[in-house]
């Protein structure tokens, strides 16, 4: 009587603990489609206030871009403004600080309203895609502890493999609830027929909100992308 | 700018950049006896290389023989002067060298390193050189690049413009049309 007792109390917690386990999975699922729903839907908020920004800033061409993309947007929409940068790029931070100061002495402000900060790589370049995985898994646990501290409402990224652990943390805070943030992807100049790994992924993933390409070649693949000519 | 009758020639240089990478392949062709007769016979007098990361080390000559002058250097934290005083740029396919050049105005060839994984590069390199605003090169083509090329068929590029993006970000996020 008794073991009969003690086994439908097993039965019983662990039916409960799978129930619970299959509801906690039901709402995520929920949430994810919904995440995906609303993704690329203007926001309905008529006149925001300033929007707390993320800027990813890469190696090689990406930095300039990103500048030349920020030059023409307002600063005092897009304020606060944090800037990330791989953890070997130092130029890129440099760069940043040097476009922070002179808007800075151009708008008589003290100081500068922006910040920045470092992140380990996914992958350097011409690294091999198999030991990638370990080092993006090490990349995503640093984005997550800067995403927490940052939790933006705009993300600016242009294509280095720094920001996909970051844009996917921004998708999970979309699922979670932490943060609704809208992500804009502008794939670089240098892409003419192919996405880079980073855009493809948020591409087909349907991470980011607005999807921009340069060429025209790349419309055409890609129809979901907005084509908006050479920024450069 | 160009030579005069008597064989007093104002100064042409020729500006040779690899960026922050290492592409020993352009640096040592450009070093090469080949390309510096065939840029001579065009009329350039100067050839400064700015090497990067690279380790084969140009031979530098004064030019007072009448070859072509050489100089070189590994990095500067701006070459918008050097690209100025330029009459010839040959330049990596890196997109920052090339649209700085391209804003500048000044003709530029651009050498795809093949020895690059995964070259991306070469696609930007190759649709500008399509719609003729640059010619585009490998290493072992150089010379006859610059022996064949007509910088008067080139077509200016007009520099592109953000504000198309700034648009749709703004109208996405809810902010008022300026």
């Amino acid at each position: 009587m008794e073991k009969n007792i003690s086994c439908s109390f097993s039965d019983l917690s662990s039916n409960l603990g799978i129930s619970c386990f299959i509801a906690f999975i039901t709402i995520i699922l929920v949430r994810v489609i919904y995440v995906i729903y609303r993704t690329g839907k203007p926001l309905s908020k008529r006149s925001p206030q300033a929007l707390s920004t993320l800027i990813v800033l890469g190696s090689g061409g990406h930095t300039a871009e990103m500048i030349n993309l920020l030059l023409v947007l307002q600063k005092d929409r897009f304020t606060p403004r944090f800037f990330i940068a791989a953890a070997t790029d130092n130029m890129s931070i440099q760069k940043a600080r040097v476009l922070e100061s002179s808007w800075a002495d151009s708008s008589g402000v003290k100081g500068i309203s922006a910040e920045f900060m470092q992140i380990y790589r996914s992958r350097e370049v011409g690294q091999s895609y198999i030991t990638s995985v370990w080092t993006t898994l090490v990349a995503m646990v640093h984005a997550l502890w800067l995403m927490i501290k940052i939790r933006p409402q705009v993300v600016l990224c242009n294509g280095p493999g720094t920001c996909f652990p970051l844009c996917v943390i921004a998708f999970i805070f979309k699922v979670i609830g932490i943060r609704w943030s809208s992500i804009f992807y502008v794939e670089s100049i240098a892409r003419v027929k192919r996405l880079s790994l980073s855009g493809l992924l948020l591409y087909k993933l349907r991470i980011a909100d607005q999807f921009f390409v340069q060429w025209p070649q790349l419309h055409r693949k890609y129809p979901r992308a907005h084509y908006v000519g050479c920024l450069m | 700018m160009g030579e005069s009758l008597d064989g007093v020639k104002g100064k042409r240089v020729v500006f040779v950049t690899v960026g922050t990478t290492c592409f020993d392949a352009l640096v040592k062709v450009v070093d090469s006896q080949e390309v510096k007769d065939e840029l001579l016979r065009r009329g350039y007098t100067n050839l400064l290389i700015q090497m990067g990361r690279g380790s084969y080390l140009p031979t530098k000559s004064t030019g007072d023989d009448g070859s072509l002058a050489v100089d070189y250097f590994t990095f500067s934290s701006s070459i918008a002067e050097y690209l100025k005083s330029a009459s010839l740029v040959i330049s990596h396919a890196g997109s920052g060298s090339i649209f700085e050049t391209m804003r500048l105005g000044k003709p530029l060839i651009v050498v795809v390193n093949e020895d690059l994984m995964d070259n991306h590069q070469s696609e930007l390199a190759e649709e500008l050189a399509e719609r003729k605003h640059l010619y585009c090169a490998r290493p072992p083509t150089l010379h006859l690049t610059i022996a064949s090329m007509d910088l008067k068929s080139l077509v200016p590029y007009s520099p592109g413009d953000a504000t198309p993006v700034a648009k749709l970000i703004n109208r996405f996020l809810g902010f008022p049309e300026d």
